[in-house]
């Protein structure tokens, strides 16, 4: 009891001091650099997104992109087309985003492993297949574009501060919602779904509802990317998207959570850096891939958190050996 | 100088992300060099296309020594990767990171499009000297965004539908397109003008874009016996097509008349006697046997030992045009009004095409048009060579604008097909 | 006489789907690895077979030295899958990234034009069939694609190879703890199903044309086909490949509003339902 109620005060330690740093951005970093800061947190949203699936329920999916744009196409149809009020957008987009996940949950938690990639994969691509060819509602490969941002948020400073606290409050309703019952439920299916099964609990349902909250918040991330983009194409909610959003979550750790923040800021930022010199791009990304796969599978994060982890066994170890409490 | 070390030396300038503006600032006082920045696909299926836009753009730039009006030309090159959310995202960076003094290039229409309305929020100038996209010079213009030495999806294929209804007397196409807005734009130019005149659209195919196998439309357009094919694809689709074409006889069997990329140096680089004869329209055509257009297709292939494709001319001449804008004002390019106003003022008079050129009122050029046809050129390849002219032929063609203007958008349901 | 035309383009670009698939499945279902890779190793066998054919105007030595390079390069792929195996999900990934990498190294090295694999004068242009014209290099695919179908499946049938192949996709420990060097056998399948993919991109090269996004684009394809099928089953491939090409040819020239819809949705489906597709094993 006393070690988790220890977890938890670092956990809410470590979240404040990120929470300081975060907010003095804009002051150290204006304009543009704001902008990038808020990019890194909207995808952070997203890569979280997929840790809870693929982290927590161990269901690695490839079609969170597609959700996530999903948001972004409502809100953007709703506000530049159907011209309503873009908060009313927002929250259609969150909707829309989870009746999507709904739907591939309910078609694809019946299966795991590679099969459950290659399903996600394939609803993934139907989505982008009806964005691509619904002219009259999504523009087609045009895209839908006007600016959505309503003008008291115009200030990148401004639009910073309110994705702040959005994604912090959605950071802590994630993380209550993998630490409490339910969630250690989820973690119970990705360790042996047949195990929980003949514990009595219902494992489909578990792991839809676990994909809808997961789409909810991709949701959240999509809607707040229409705001920062104001512009929306079949490229948002393409495989690459759901691609980089899995890279992101890797990078970071899977079955960390905090991971999305550390393996966005990575991609983000480094993206920035390698265009100025070189369009190899492709190939960075590639690279990262092949070697976070073979040398740091469970990415940073993880990686700090397994080393922390032996350590601290070992310390409590020698401390049971030498016989204290 | 290669577009590396323009890179280089920019990305020098100011260091790491973590520099202040500051510095981006200073440099922008109008008395160090001119800073621009180029958005190009140079990744992603149009690649190819992307390399050219680069590599016609700077040739210009090696060719006058770098300078304009005693100001050193600066061009950061950015890829947008064939895809519009990659380009936004690279024209803020060029924009608020990097303080260029305007945005030039993409190719297609997509990213085009993406970043005029980033243009239109911000206010920097945005040239487009080959996104065709009607409606960015037509209902939807900006008055920050110009189609400098570029060209809209209608205006080109129009003369083909006069030449292929007056002169080839064909009375029954059909036309097979790419199923997207530069299809849709540049079949709809034809059709209105082809059935205008008399002529029957007999069928429209749409295929989607990368579409591998042609034949089932082959099949289709055979059993409907028209006079001609008037086909509209690029890339990769315009070669599998020209091949597929030939595979299953259709070469002489029936006309193949094309929009201007089906048979542009591109495409027909890589082919071989399968694309001879093909009939197009466009401004530029690199067998042009007059003495500005061979001088030019001389330097490109002599600098990158190929013929320039529109992509290589487009940029090429669109650097001269700015250049002289930039000449006209003394190189005050940050004065953006003023800027503007003297790109739209030029009468470009030492272009490739040998004719001069110049914006009309919404800010798309008026163009003398080829009917060209792909013939064999003497010591090897092929190339497009001029059959006739017409003249002055601007986006709105025989049409008052005003007039035109009222008319919806060229769409899948909208072809312009007059009825009866 | 249109629809016999149709039949027969669907059953010429079966036949290549199935070339490219086949090795696909054969991975898939011995080593249980989704290569994600395959599109671009489709597609540097087909660069190298029109570097190889341009320069020695011979289609056999390009088709051989396509075959030959791939199947290297799936040495190579083999020996990082190794570092991640007996984790699925990690493999995948790892072929995922590597597939990236080729992709863009293909792209410097070969640049982003359109290029086509030269055929030889015999090839080129229509044979007249009854009244009906139809590309020689088309048919001449169809019968390379039905040869290939029947030597794997004697191969897989009738070999010791294919023995060992077969009770390996079965239980691969059991056939390690009889004493047979399972890793061989993978290694000798995964070189097969590269030099497959290698052969594919030499002749798709020449009628579908090479540029930078055709790996992503065939590699979509050989999911559906493999999907449909069901992994690890050669019939199933063939057959996969005649739905999908059927319903593409089709659905391209009834259906061209659902032209992605006619693949994805099927896929989508079988996965939900039927995961081992129609004639996959089951685990």
């Amino acid at each position: 009891m006393n070690a988790s109620k220890l977890k938890i005060r670092k956990t809410l330690v470590m979240a404040a001091i990120g929470a300081v740093l975060l907010a003095l951005v804009p002051l150290v970093a204006p304009g543009y650099r704001t902008g990038l800061v808020t990019q890194v947190l909207i995808y952070a949203l997203l890569a979280m997104s997929i840790d809870i699936m693929a982290g927590y329920a161990g269901r690695t999916s490839l079609c969170h992109g597609a959700i996530f744009g999903t948001a972004t196409y409502v809100v953007m149809y709703f506000v530049t087309v159907a011209g309503g009020n873009v908060w009313i957008g927002c929250v259609l987009g969150v909707l829309a985003a989870m009746a999507v996940s709904l739907i591939a949950g309910l078609l694809a938690v019946r299966t795991n492993g590679v099969y459950f990639l290659l399903l996600t994969l394939a609803l993934g691509m139907v989505v982008w297949g009806v964005c691509v060819r619904w002219t009259s509602v999504t523009g087609a490969e045009n895209g839908l574009r006007g600016n959505v941002r309503p003008d008291w948020l115009a200030d990148p400073s401004r639009f910073f501060y309110l994705v702040l606290v959005l994604s912090g409050l959605l950071m802590f309703a994630m993380w209550r919602f993998v630490s409490s019952p339910f969630g250690m439920s989820l973690a119970g299916i990705r360790e042996s779904e047949s195990r929980m099964r003949s514990l009595g609990y219902d494992t489909s349902r578990h792991l839809l509802i676990g994909f809808v909250f997961s789409g909810f918040v991709a949701g959240v991330a999509g809607a707040l990317y229409a705001l920062f983009n104001s512009f929306v194409s079949p490229s948002t909610v393409a495989l690459a998207q759901s691609v980089m959003g899995l890279l992101m979550a890797i990078l970071g750790g899977i079955g960390t959570l905090s991971g999305g923040i550390v393996g966005s800021a990575l991609i983000v930022v480094l993206q920035n850096v390698v265009s100025s010199y070189t369009e190899r791009w492709s190939m960075v990304l590639g690279l990262m891939f092949v070697l976070v796969m073979i040398f740091a599978p469970e990415g940073l994060i993880g990686t700090l958190r397994s080393r922390s982890g032996r350590r601290a066994a070992r310390l409590a170890q020698t401390e049971s050996q030498e016989g204290r409490v | 100088m290669d577009r590396r070390s323009f890179v280089k030396t920019s990305a020098a300038a100011f260091g790491g992300l973590m520099l202040s503006t500051h510095v981006v600032e200073a440099l922008a006082q109008g008395t160090g060099p001119v800073k621009i920045g180029l958005l190009a696909p140079l990744t992603g299926v149009v690649a190819a296309g992307g390399k050219e836009i680069v590599e016609g753009f700077n040739l210009y730039w090696t060719q006058v020594g770098g300078k304009v009006a005693g100001r050193q030309i600066v061009v950061l090159v950015e890829d947008d990767g064939s895809n519009p959310d990659i380009a936004l995202q690279k024209a803020r960076k060029l924009v608020e990171q990097e303080g260029v003094a305007f945005l030039i290039g993409d190719l297609l229409a997509n990213t085009g499009l993406a970043v005029a309305e980033y243009a239109k929020s911000n206010g920097v100038p945005y040239f487009m000297p080959v996104v065709a996209a009607d409606d960015l010079t037509q209902r939807a213009r900006v008055p920050n965004v110009l189609r400098v030495a570029g060209y809209t999806a209608s205006q080109m294929s129009r003369p083909l539908a006069d030449w292929a209804y007056r002169k080839k007397n064909m009375r029954k196409v059909v036309t097979i397109s790419q199923d997207y807005t530069f299809g849709y734009e540049q079949c709809g130019g034809f059709a209105q003008v082809f059935t205008g005149l008399g002529g029957k659209i007999a069928g429209q195919f749409w295929n989607p874009l990368n579409t591998q196998d042609f034949s089932p439309y082959i099949a289709q357009i055979q059993s409907a016996s028209p006079d001609a094919v008037f086909a509209m694809e690029t890339g990769a689709d315009a070669n599998r097509f020209i091949q597929q074409w030939a595979s299953f006889g259709m070469k002489d069997k029936i006309p193949l008349i094309g929009a201007q990329n089906f048979t542009d140096q591109s495409v027909i680089r890589t082919l071989g006697p399968e694309v001879e004869g093909i009939v197009s329209s466009a401004h530029f055509a690199e067998g042009n046997p007059i003495p500005a257009t061979q001088k030019f297709v001389s330097d490109y292939q002599g600098a990158y030992k190929k013929l320039p494709s529109i992509y290589g001319f487009s940029f090429y001449s669109a650097a001269m045009w700015l250049a002289q804008a930039m000449e006209a004002i003394n190189g005050q390019v940050e004065d953006r009004q003023k800027f503007l106003a003297a790109v739209r003022e030029v009468t470009l008079t030492n272009s490739p095409l040998g004719r001069p050129v110049h914006l009309d009122a919404y800010g798309n050029p008026v163009y003398d048009v080829y009917i060209r046809q792909v013939v064999k050129k003497p010591g090897g390849g092929y190339w497009n060579v001029p059959l006739e002219t017409y003249p002055q032929v601007s986006q709105f063609w025989t049409y008052k604008p005003e007039e035109y203007l009222k008319q919806p958008s060229y769409s899948r349901a909208f072809q312009g097909i007059s009825k009866g | 006489m249109l629809v016999a035309f149709q039949l027969l383009n669907g059953l010429t670009f079966a036949a290549l789907l199935f070339l490219v698939a086949s090795g696909f499945t054969l991975i898939f279902g011995l080593m249980r690895i989704v290569n994600l890779a395959h599109g671009a190793m489709y597609l540097i066998g087909g660069y190298t077979a029109y570097a190889v054919t341009t320069a020695t105007s011979s289609l056999l030595a390009g088709i051989v030295a396509a075959a030959v390079l791939v199947a290297l390069l799936g040495l190579i792929e083999q020996a990082l899958l190794r570092f991640v195996a007996g984790h699925e999900l990690r493999q995948v990934l790892l072929t995922l990234g590597l597939g990236l990498m080729l992709n863009d190294a293909a792209l410097v090295i070969f640049g982003g034009d359109t290029l086509n694999v030269p055929i030889p004068d015999w090839l080129q242009g229509p044979l007249q069939v009854g009244g009906l014209y139809y590309p020689r290099y088309r048919l001449f695919v169809f019968g390379v694609g039905v040869l290939v179908f029947v030597l794997l499946w004697l191969t897989v049938n009738r070999t010791r190879l294919g023995a060992l192949i077969r009770a390996g996709v079965d239980d691969a420990e059991t056939v390690q703890a009889l004493g047979i060097n399972i890793r061989l056998v993978f290694v000798a399948t995964f070189m097969l199903g590269m030099a497959l993919a290698g052969l594919a991109g030499a002749l798709g090269g020449a009628f579908l044309s090479l540029y930078p996004t055709a790996d992503s684009e065939i590699l979509v394809y050989s999911l559906a086909v493999v999907i449909i099928g069901g992994r690890g089953s050669l019939v199933g491939a063939a057959i996969g490949s005649l739905a999908v090409a059927l319903l593409s040819t089709f659905g391209q020239v009834w259906f061209p509003e659902l032209s992605y819809f006619v693949i994805f949705g099927p896929m989508a489906l079988l996965l939900a339902f039927r995961p081992h597709g129609l004639f996959g094993q089951t685990a």
